[in-house]
């Protein structure tokens, strides 16, 4: 048990801590808010925005499965039921379930690394104001009837030129280019942080395994993003200016698209289980008391998921009529990735085998992950056979299986970390009693919902149909399916509701209530702007959990009159130089102002791209002007090497 | 209530259908066990007594998982095999066939189904119906000419999409007589719920009855009511979409009506063929289908009769 | 927070207001179809043209409808004498002469009833919602519709640019040339 993290000793006086309060919080008012940089603020921003995005499209799968309850249901008619499903999805895939996992890594990797900030705060903050401005592009669009219709991943010929009329699928395509963008941004903050920013002795064999997964996530961003750009850059052509690149008469190719589209979208779905799959490890080993058992092998798995994810787009596009020996290969990498998931998997249950389970709200989370993810896992093994996809694809099986593993490998991970971080972000507790009805809710509402759509999907029921008819008799277990979807409802507003009331009337939270071993734990709960008031050096793996931990060196020596941060080297994080982080500003938010104005005019015109490059350029040049102690002389002075150590106690 | 078993991957009435599902049960086994195993220790592993970690612990439990991981790649090889020798064996024959030859175009919404023949007169073109022979092999040719559609007759063979610019193809067999269904799978724009396919499998004897017939051209009408119905039909709106062979009517960017009463539904599978579906059908086609390519055009009640009466002679 | 108290105030605004280029009218004409009395085919008038207020064509504003008269366009074969809108057997539609006229009434009127020399009649085999949109389709052929409501370039062979990106202006018909 580590002792409360005492910030006025350890090296630093009450004036000194005064004057780091003053350097790195935000500023007030309303340029304030616009000028935040601070990675916490941020990342809760991203947070919490995904959330509402969350229950925008919750309540769209909701008017869905009111209107498949009943055969030749009338709710919703072709025309808006198709652009429910696909704003349901598109929102789900790149408003929610992308952003929220790097808004947990925003938020908790500087300081699980022991952090003062992350790396490139300014474009962090330009990725938020883009994504914020995406999800209020597509709800205002769709409020003007401009809303996209052809499909989360929107295939051509239909969303193309001839067949996909008006600006729908335009509308779509500039999503995907913010929502890129803003992915890009966070995903190069987090890579530099995690490689550049981690405190002094925590070596990337120490590092905690969220952070490591928020790593490997981050890269495969970077890596399947710029295709998804390509994709919907060139559909953007293809309508506006009439280029032919999807257009088989004039030497294009539908298929193209499939595998521009799917080569990121697949990657996509291993970005959002990752993170999930990092919380795991992290819950798993707290709720049991001890490390989690095979680090290295779990770590692999990681990167090897990774790379193997790239390797399986064409597993989406087995019923296109591409020649057999090719599409065996992609069985066989879709077959391969679940070893490296399966030996994750074996991995946590030996950690709770060997380990004394505490039965909190996180780790009943943790325990519905297992129940859910492995069954999705299983009907992909299913899925990633050629023949028996070929009866499967584009039913409801599928639909069942990517809820399965989508909700299961990321939701649950996700809910039972809000709830095992909740005290560390607003120094309160949430009702552990209120907790766990809700997660029973959820995982019964849950199964109700998905598991009969395997079995329909199998008795021949297709997806993306707003309607079917009375005599096929699937009318029982879709009734089924809508009753879940209720209950889901239920239990996602209370857990709502459990959050609103404890920022309200919660129990003060205690500094490590779940008694974890990563150094977020080693600060207070909400942590101080600038997280650790002497920067925390690490000298194994569970630092909290060390019994050295009182006597772990600290650093002192970094200024407290601007917004130093310790630079370290990527092997073993050995210090390397001091560096001097920018303060808030309100030029992200101008350049994403003027993007915004640029992908959007972009939908109407061509010349958009040119006179909307003006204002962004003035933005950017804004941005990066060089302020004072930035220039050379205080280069100069921040090469002088780093802060000097002392002992903790 | 279960689903019917017309339009389902468990229920095979073929050859390629029941290598697919014996692959699904042999799948579907593999899986319940796996997902046993992974319950049952897990409950074992979160109920267990508390136990002290010891160094020999480790070891026998890094063991254990080296061991479930290697059990899981070979399970994973295991089922690699089993689904490269089904997909060879659900694909086209080997050796040589003498199979039936159809070509299925989709549309925006609806299949135009065409059986080939060397010598012109002997081709048959309807629309949203397919009839094959019980146990010859059917090569089926599709192509698109709008968007991308999926044809799929679950009881007979797995799914094969229709790709504009692109030729597939799909190679099925049906062993069982009967009636199914199969219905568009590739989301395709406004009716895509409503693209449906009749799949009449018969006795060689009562396919070439069928197919004789569907050949004839339309009989000439003999009542002053269903004159007047071909008058509306072959000099009106619809033969500008739909072509009667035997008439005037040729339009083609509509299903061939020729033999409209041969088949079992109106709409690719959205209504009965009776008379008032029909009525209703014509009088309205945007309320049964809205978004469909099918105008109302405004007929009078006796016009409609008249139409109606008309159509109901194809037979 | 601040966004989740605001977005569905935002959302609600939003709502309110209709876009016309993006409505999909299945079933009914819009009210704009409803046409007053006779139609003049020539420019010529007794004394000076009477000034009108241009009206525009039920789908002049509406992709959903320009993109239906696009298919029907070819699907009723108007490229057999037309071709994609250069001529051939028949005018030019894409250029500024017009024989009869480039009123939506005065065009209706030309596929409606037929014109000497070779165009027929249609109006007794295409009814009246389809004859609007291959009016709205000819209007976008000689560039009288907004760009943004105007079709793009077709998943064929494209005989031109798309009508969305062709140049040419055509004088409203409202005056002496």
């Amino acid at each position: 048990m580590t002792p409360p993290y005492d910030q006025s000793g350890d090296g630093l006086s009450n004036a000194e801590i005064e004057q780091l309060t003053d350097t790195w919080r935000e500023p007030p008012g309303l340029v304030g808010w616009l000028s935040a940089v601070d990675h916490k603020t941020i990342g809760l921003r991203f947070i919490v925005t995904a959330f509402t995005f969350f229950v925008l499209a919750g309540l769209l799968a909701a008017a869905m499965r009111v209107q498949l309850a009943r055969p030749d249901n009338d709710v919703l008619g072709p025309d808006l039921y198709n652009q429910v499903f696909t704003i349901h999805g598109t929102t789900m895939m790149f408003l929610f379930a992308v952003p929220v996992v790097l808004g947990i890594g925003i938020y908790f990797v500087p300081l699980m690394v022991g952090a003062r900030a992350i790396a490139f705060p300014r474009l962090l903050a330009f990725s938020y104001w883009m994504y914020l401005a995406s999800g209020l592009f597509l709800y205002t669009m769709f409020g003007l009837n401009v809303g996209p219709d052809r499909g989360w991943f929107s295939y051509v010929p239909l969303a193309g030129p001839e067949y996909g009329v008006g600006k729908r699928a335009d509308v779509w395509a500039q999503l995907v280019t913010f929502t890129e963008t803003s992915g890009l941004g966070v995903a190069v903050c987090l890579v530099v942080t995690i490689f550049k920013l981690r405190a002094p002795g925590m070596s990337l064999n120490r590092m905690p395994l969220f952070v490591w997964a928020e790593l490997v996530t981050a890269f495969m961003v970077i890596f399947s993003m710029p295709s998804v750009f390509l994709a919907s850059g060139t559909l953007i052509m293809d309508r506006l200016v009439g280029t032919h690149f999807y257009n088989h008469a004039e030497g294009g190719d539908p298929l193209l698209w499939q595998h521009l589209f799917w080569f990121f979208a697949h990657p996509e779905v291993y970005i959002i289980f990752l993170p999930g799959n990092g919380l795991v490890s992290t819950i798993v080993s707290t709720f049991s008391g001890r490390p989690a058992f095979g680090y290295t092998a779990l770590v692999l798995s990681l990167v090897s998921t990774g790379f193997i994810g790239f390797g399986v787009w064409v597993h989406h596009m087995f019923t296109t009529g591409l020649p057999q020996f090719g599409v065996s290969f992609f069985t066989a990498a879709s077959l391969m990735i679940v070893v490296p998931t399966g030996l994750q998997v074996f991995c946590w249950v030996a950690t709770l085998w060997s380990g004394h389970v505490r039965f909190a709200t996180p780790m009943l989370y943790a325990l519905g992950f297992f129940q859910v993810f492995v069954l999705g896992g299983l009907t992909g093994v299913m899925l990633a056979s050629v023949p028996l996809d070929a009866q499967l694809h584009d039913t409801f099986f599928v639909v069942a299986h990517f809820h399965y593993v989508l909700i299961g490998g990321s939701l649950f991970p996700l809910l039972g970390g809000l709830v095992y971080w909740f005290p560390k972000v607003t120094g309160r507790m949430l009702d552990e009693r209120l907790g766990r009805v809700v997660f029973w809710l959820f995982v019964v509402g849950f199964n109700v919902t998905f598991f009969p759509q395997h079995l329909l999907g199998l008795m021949g029921m297709p997806r993306r149909v707003y309607t079917y008819p009375a005599e096929m008799r699937w009318g029982t277990l879709n009734l089924l399916s809508s009753l879940g979807a209720a209950i889901m409802f239920v239990a996602l507003s209370l857990y709502l509701w459990n959050i609103v009331r404890a920022l309200r009337h919660g129990t003060p939270a205690p500094g490590n209530p779940w008694q974890a071993s990563t150094l977020e734990w080693a600060t207070t709960s909400p942590p101080p702007p600038y997280n650790f008031a002497p920067l925390p050096t690490v000298s194994n793996r569970e630092p909290l959990w060390s019994a050295s931990w009182p006597d772990q060196p600290i650093i002192t020596g970094l200024a407290t009159d601007r917004r130093e941060v310790l630079v370290t080297r990527l092997m073993d994080a050995d210090p390397d130089h001091r560096r001097e982080f920018p303060a808030p500003s309100p030029w992200p938010f101008i350049t994403a102002v003027a993007a915004t104005g640029l992908y959007v005019g972009s939908i109407f015109t061509p010349w958009a791209v040119l006179w909307g490059a003006i204002p962004t350029t003035l933005g950017v040049l804004g941005w990066v002007w060089p302020r004072h102690g930035q220039r050379p002389s205080d280069l100069a002075r921040a090469l002088g090497g780093a802060g000097t150590e002392q002992r903790r106690s | 209530m279960m689903p019917v078993d017309y339009q389902s991957a468990l229920h095979p009435a073929g050859p390629q259908a029941a290598s697919i599902a014996q692959l699904w049960w042999f799948m579907l086994a593999v899986c319940v066990v796996v997902y046993g195993l992974v319950m049952a220790t897990l409950v074992a592993a979160v109920f267990r007594a508390h136990a002290v970690r010891q160094a020999q612990a480790e070891r026998s439990l890094t063991r254990t998982v080296t061991t479930a991981t290697a059990l899981t790649t070979v399970a994973l090889f295991g089922i690699l095999v089993a689904s490269v020798r089904t997909g060879r064996a659900v694909g086209p024959p080997d050796g040589p066939v003498d199979p039936l030859g159809v070509e299925v175009t989709g549309y925006q919404w609806w299949w135009d189904v065409e059986y080939q023949s060397p010598s012109p007169p002997n081709t048959v073109r309807t629309a949203n119906e397919l009839h094959v022979p019980v146990g010859r092999p059917v090569r089926i040719l599709l192509a698109a000419t709008d968007v991308i559609h999926s044809l799929w007759i679950p009881n007979l063979h797995g799914k094969m999409d229709l790709i504009p610019g692109r030729r597939t193809e799909l190679w099925l067999q049906a062993d069982t007589p009967g009636v199914y269904r199969g219905q568009c799978a590739e989301f395709c724009g406004l009716q895509h719920a409503h693209m449906a396919l009749t799949v009449v499998v018969e006795s060689p004897a009562a396919f070439e009855q069928w197919y004789a017939a569907q050949k004839q051209p339309a009989r000439p009408s003999s009542t002053t009511q269903t004159q007047h119905g071909e008058q509306l039909v072959t000099r009106g709106p619809c033969a500008l979409c739909h072509s009667v062979r035997g008439t005037d009517a040729g339009g083609r960017p509509g299903p061939d009506l020729t033999h409209l009463q041969s088949r079992r539904t109106l709409a690719a599978g959205t209504l009965p063929n009776a008379r008032q579906p029909l009525e209703i059908w014509i009088t309205d086609p945007q309320h049964v289908k809205p978004g469909v390519k099918m105008p109302p055009v405004g007929l009078s009640t006796e016009e409609r009769a008249a139409v109606v009466a008309y159509l109901e002679t194809l037979r | 927070m601040t966004t989740a108290r605001w977005l569905p105030v935002w959302l609600l605004l939003v709502a309110s207001v209709a876009c016309e280029r993006e409505t999909r009218r299945y079933r009914e004409l819009p009210a704009s179809a409803s046409r007053p009395g006779a139609i003049a085919i020539s420019e010529l008038e007794p004394g000076g043209r009477t000034p009108r207020t241009p009206v525009l064509s039920p789908y002049q504003e509406n992709a959903y409808g320009i993109a239906e008269g696009k298919r029907l366009y070819s699907a009723y074969n108007c490229n057999g004498c037309h071709a994609q809108g250069g001529g051939g057997i028949g005018p030019a539609l894409m250029d500024e002469k017009w024989l009869y006229g480039s009123e939506p009434d005065q065009i209706y009127s030309s596929i409606a009833q037929g014109r000497p020399n070779g165009m027929p009649a249609f109006g007794s085999r295409v009814p009246a919602q389809q004859l609007w949109q291959l009016v709205a389709y000819v209007q976008a052929l000689s560039v009288q519709v907004p760009r943004d409501a105007a079709p793009s370039r077709s998943d064929d062979l494209n005989g031109h640019a798309a009508e969305a990106q062709l140049d040419i202006k055509v004088p409203r018909m409202t005056g002496h040339r």
